[in-house]
């Protein structure tokens, strides 16, 4: 128990410092690599609470795809850092308000919440103790039998999202040599080279 | 004293299973490149190192104190920071991810539920290593070299995502363990043959390896991402990349070559392959597939940027998402998806 109250508040505390650097740094670059951080430091706590295929799936997904395209489009990006800084000020207020609801939120639930009796019974998926199957198990039965029409619909959210990224940034230019494999491989000799009886003097 | 002893004791067992698994990966690591360079040069019909010591076998030693001796130089317009930490970044993360390897029956450090999504999340991050020291070295090749590699792993990595999910369907777990149990009657390279070669290509775009090595491509590149490097840096580098090429390697053959099972487990040989130990196995599969690794890096040369990114995008990740729908049918159609507890 003690062990497991070190390491939550050691993780714990390097996520908020790192949390706190992502909108402190004055770097961008340094701001998505504090970033990761608070990303890898959540993974911790959900193994820690027993989440392991969350933690899994947060690093996997956040950490190995979203934040280094994100890293991808910061360092290719021209910054101004100090233009950056100016608004600091003037969006503070709007920024404080949005945290202080935020906040309150939180407490108005934390305070309040109560857990039905019998809850657990009326729950959409019976739920079988812990120790008796894995996480993973336990979601992908859950996922793939109560809520399988709103996986998928949130899947295809996902693809048409996809799809409207790649119509807006799909465009055909005039003058562009592309290389066409297919062309390339079914090439034969007949195509290309052509043997002519050339008389001296005279030219092709 | 007990329950301070109820701690402590645990703690010494793992530091001692740690040390046991790291030091023969770092041995393995040494004579990797002195590997490498041998079978190469056997290729080549040369002699390859041949000095230090017998055979050149002292040649890995003598490269890693010649690298001891540099002088570690830091660009003025660099990053120290992050310059820094993205060699030790990329070393600690190709040696993590041996936590979760099966080394035979019972012999392995965490046998987690989850251990192939480990084993993909330490892959996923490995791209941090690369892009942090393009990026800090602020120099235009190291940067050109982390951006192609930070949008090769990430490409690459889905269709290994792919293949990854072809298996657990075959096995419906996510345990190491189990996964190379489920092959007692046959491995998966059989019935996934095309899944393990293009797994097999997918490692050494993962690993930056020949003819996928764009990330240093030297030709154009310099030596990309890490030309600022020197001395013990680079060798964490070094390091990194041969320990992720052995890791790779260990995953191909978790996942399809049976991991410590023996080959022809069956009547009259299984009394005598019984006799080797399966963590010699597990290592003899390891060699074997490096072996490939070796064999491609002398056979095919360099791969251009946007062909790369085509074979990515435009052939494996069809054709894996295709196999995942064929290996879901026929589970399905002849009954042989496994079975899961509840």
């Amino acid at each position: 128990m003690i062990v497991e109250s070190l390491v939550f508040y050691t993780f714990s505390a390097i996520l908020l410092v790192s949390g706190v650097m992502v909108i402190s740094a004055r770097n961008p670059v340094h701001a998505v690599l504090a970033l990761v951080a608070t990303f890898f430091l959540a993974a911790g706590l959900f193994v820690l609470l027993g989440a392991e295929f969350l933690a899994m799936t947060l690093v996997i997904v956040y950490v190995g795809a979203v934040a280094v395209l994100f890293l991808f489009v910061v360092m290719m990006l021209d910054i101004s850092f100090a233009e950056l800084r100016q608004g600091f000020l003037r969006y503070l207020p709007v920024g404080g308000l949005v945290g202080l609801v935020l906040v309150v939120e939180l407490l108005l639930v934390e305070l309040h919440w109560t857990v039905e009796p019998g809850a657990v019974a009326k729950a959409a998926a019976p739920i079988p103790p812990p120790d008796q199957i894995s996480n993973s198990h336990a979601l992908g039965h859950i996922l793939y039998t109560q809520y399988f029409y709103l996986f998928q619909a949130s899947g295809l959210i996902l693809l048409i999202a996809m799809i409207g990224a790649i119509v807006l940034s799909l465009r055909s230019r005039a003058h562009v040599r592309r290389q066409s494999i297919a062309d390339q491989v079914g090439r034969r000799t007949e195509d290309a080279v052509a043997v002519r009886q050339v008389p001296t003097g005279g030219g092709v | 004293m007990a329950s301070f002893w109820t701690f402590v004791w645990p703690l010494i067992v793992i530091v001692a299973g740690i040390v046991v698994i790291i030091i023969p990966v770092l041995i393995g690591v040494a004579y990797l490149t002195y590997a490498e360079r041998k079978v190469m040069s056997a290729m080549q019909r040369r002699q390859g190192p041949a000095l230090v010591g017998p055979l050149g076998l002292l040649q890995p030693v003598a490269d890693g104190l010649k690298l001891f001796g540099k002088e570690m130089v830091i660009p003025s317009g660099a990053n120290p920071g992050v310059f820094l930490f993205a060699p030790f970044l990329t070393f600690v993360l190709s040696l993590v991810a041996w936590a979760v390897m099966p080394f035979g029956a019972h012999l392995v450090l965490s046998n987690i539920n989850v251990g192939i999504l480990y084993l993909y999340a330490i892959s996923s991050l490995g791209v941090y290593g690369t892009i942090m020291a393009g990026w800090a070295s602020n120099s235009r090749y190291s940067f050109l070299g982390g951006l192609r590699s930070a949008a090769q792993m990430v490409s690459y990595e889905v269709s290994m995502g792919l293949i990854m999910v072809t298996v657990l369907l075959c096995t419906g777990s996510f345990n190491l363990s189990e996964i190379v149990l489920h092959q007692q009657t046959v491995w998966f390279a059989v019935p996934l043959f095309p899944m393990f070669v293009i797994f097999f290509i997918s490692i050494l775009a993962e690993t930056n390896r020949a003819p996928f090595d764009l990330p240093e491509g030297e030709a154009e590149l310099v030596g990309g991402f890490f030309t600022e490097y020197s001395c013990m840096n680079f060798a964490l580098f070094m390091l990194g990349e041969y320990s992720n090429m052995i890791l790779m390697s260990a995953i191909a053959v978790v996942l399809f070559l049976g991991g410590w099972l023996p080959p022809l487990n069956f009547e009259p040989f299984a009394p005598l392959v019984n006799l080797v130990p399966g963590p010699i196995w597990f290592a003899l599969k390891i060699a074997f597939v490096l072996f490939f690794f070796i064999w491609m890096r002398a056979t095919f040369p360099r791969y251009r940027y946007d062909q790369l990114m085509r074979l990515g995008w435009k052939i494996f990740l069809p054709f894996t998402l295709l196999w995942v729908v064929v290996t879901a049918s026929a589970l399905e159609i002849f009954g042989w998806l496994p079975k899961v507890v509840p």
